[in-house]
């Protein structure tokens, strides 16, 4: 494999994300039914010409609300990352550039938060906290940030003996000028892959945490929910759990994709 | 060696200690007043004398440490409390529990590492061809499925459209098989990657070349010399595919009602059942650092190099 080979891929991949989330944002444009209108008359019709991917158990246009479940899924996942992303490099940054205290409080503190399994805490704080998307954030973002906190203070620490961090301290810069101007674009590579390739995970965490019930609420369109609304009657609507099954496999297949391509791209290990 | 088993040991204390802390706060986390949960999920209409009766009875009159320190207490000697639900120990619905579980992920794991194992050193050394890829690709779409997603498919196609299996066999070995692919086939996607990557890395190498040189036989090479330096990446990453697995059964479990710790909490979540989430986070928890100890451990045994 060519780098060029690969930089082409990654542009490709990274227009179809581009793509993927210029539909999920202008969702409610797009529709072709109202996704919440329930309708006894055509209740889990096979796909047809008007439902594309047919209609689930209240007679609600399937298609329509993948494309509505799309931006909650996809948006909610992209704030996430987001922000943990910041957080987790801004903490990652402090620990690896002070040191001290501050830093060896933040590594026992994810020690602790390490010896539970991600899914089975976020299980328990979203339990605890009841459902709702803003709880189920809480939930997995409660230890998504060490990801990022680790490999930033791992890069920090070995940035920090370069002579131009030496120099810009000589120049009187003070610890969060060089941070941030002369570390963060040095570090911010492999940190822009691992968020890559944290996507698909968050996806999924999501959807699991809203199909055992604890994400979104129902009716609000969302692709773990719907699986988990139709599959009591998948032997009557198939189509009802394979759109939505659909739609996070092949958007997570997309994300780990292109945080693989960036990944060989950027020839960052692990 | 003896020396680091007691180093490690002794660095679980804070560790657990940590971990007790925080399953403790998570009860102070939820919204509103644990006496309150407790007289609510017992169905009794609360009035401001019955709260306060409870709320001593449950010791919550007393100040933060003081409660953490009782509870911490009775969790050394094994008691979890009781369920606010039905009033019996946590503790013994969750020992009830764990059997299951600890069949299902055992199972699972050792699943995963049968099929991985030797699949992943087979396409190791057909490096290109087209097994390589389909297999490769069969583990990457297999990566990407969320757990709930593969158990619904198998049920929908092995059970209902061709009606392989019974949709709900309770206990029995066929009742076993379902839930126990659900969870194997992310976990083996996940080992597989990593088992072929390990291989290609060692195969690479000097001394494997040298022992070609040498006229040694190409099995003996693949299994004794590249499969041997392979194992400490893939016992890590068997490692962290275990956390996977631990959150993945939960799901697993509530699907297939299959009577584990997972089905028990989230029956205790949807009753606000604290203590039992708490219950299930400790054992999780400590099953898992178990686990993780077990594996650093073995990995100094593979790799005799890193000293302590």
């Amino acid at each position: 494999m060519t780098r060029i080979h690969l930089k082409k891929r990654f542009v490709l991949l990274l227009s179809i994300a581009g793509v993927l989330l210029f539909i999920s944002l202008l969702a409610p444009l797009l529709v072709p039914n109202d996704p919440y209108k329930n309708n006894a008359r055509v209740i889990r019709t096979a796909p047809s010409q008007q439902y594309i991917m047919g209609t689930d158990n209240y007679g609600r246009c399937v298609f329509s609300r993948v494309l509505m479940g799309a931006r909650t899924s996809i948006g909610a996942t992209l704030i996430l990352v987001s922000l943990t992303f910041v957080v987790g490099t801004f903490i990652g940054l402090l620990c690896g550039y002070y040191g001290g205290l501050l830093d060896n409080l933040i590594m026992r503190l994810i020690d602790i938060l390490l010896s539970v399994p991600q899914m089975v805490l976020a299980i328990a704080v979203a339990g605890i906290l009841g459902g709702g998307m803003i709880n189920a954030m809480i939930a997995l973002g409660f230890t998504s940030w060490i990801l990022y906190a680790r490999l930033a203070k791992s890069q920090t620490l070995s940035i920090k003996q370069e002579e131009y961090i030496y120099a810009a301290k000589l120049g009187g810069h003070s610890g969060l000028y060089i941070m941030l101007i002369h570390i963060l674009p040095n570090i911010a590579g492999p940190l822009l892959v691992n968020a890559t390739i944290q996507i698909g995970t968050i996806l999924i965490g999501f959807a699991g945490l809203s199909f055992l019930g604890l994400g979104v609420q129902v009716p609000q369109a969302e692709w773990g929910s719907m699986i988990s609304e139709s599959r009591a009657y998948i032997q009557l609507a198939p189509w009802a759990v394979m759109a939505p099954g659909a739609a996070v496999v092949l958007t997570t297949l997309l994300f780990n994709y292109l945080g693989d391509t960036a990944r060989d791209l950027l020839e960052v290990k692990g | 060696m003896k020396r680091y088993v007691i180093k490690r040991l002794l660095h679980l204390i804070p560790i657990l200690l940590g971990v007790s802390v925080l399953t403790f706060g998570l009860l102070y986390i939820g919204p509103g007043d644990p006496a309150m949960q407790c007289l609510t999920s017992n169905g009794v209409v609360v009035s401001e004398e019955i709260l306060t009766v409870t709320r001593q009875e449950m010791g919550l009159d007393k100040p933060f440490f003081v409660q953490y320190g009782t509870w911490l207490f009775n969790l050394s000697h094994g008691d979890m409390g009781i369920s606010f639900k039905d009033g019996t120990a946590v503790a013994q619905k969750l020992k009830e529990a764990f059997v299951y579980t600890l069949l299902l992920s055992s199972v699972s794991i050792g699943l995963s590492i049968t099929i991985a194992v030797p699949v992943g050193v087979f396409v190791a050394i057909r490096k290109g061809h087209a097994v390589d890829n389909v297999i490769r690709m069969i583990s990457f779409v297999g990566n990407s499925m969320p757990n709930f997603l593969i158990c619904i498919l198998l049920m929908y196609f092995l059970c209902i459209r061709y009606k392989y299996f019974p949709i709900i066999a309770q206990n029995s070995i066929q009742g076993l098989i379902l839930p126990t692919l659900s969870l194997t086939i992310p976990m083996c996607s996940r080992l597989l990657r990593q088992v072929r990557a390990e291989m290609l890395e060692q195969l690479s190498k000097d001394y494997i070349t040298n022992a070609r040189v040498r006229g040694v036989r190409e099995t003996y090479i693949l299994f004794f010399n590249a499969l041997r330096n392979a194992l400490p990446g893939i016992i890590t990453i068997i490692g962290l595919s275990i956390g996977g697995l631990l959150g993945g059964s939960v799901v697993i479990e509530n699907i297939f009602r299959w009577p584990g710790i997972g089905k028990l909490v989230m029956e205790a979540i949807v009753s606000r059942d604290y203590p039992v989430i708490q219950g299930f986070v400790i054992v999780t928890a400590l099953m898992y650092v178990v686990i993780n100890l077990l594996i650093d451990i073995s990995y100094r045994y593979l790799d005799p190099r890193i000293d302590d």
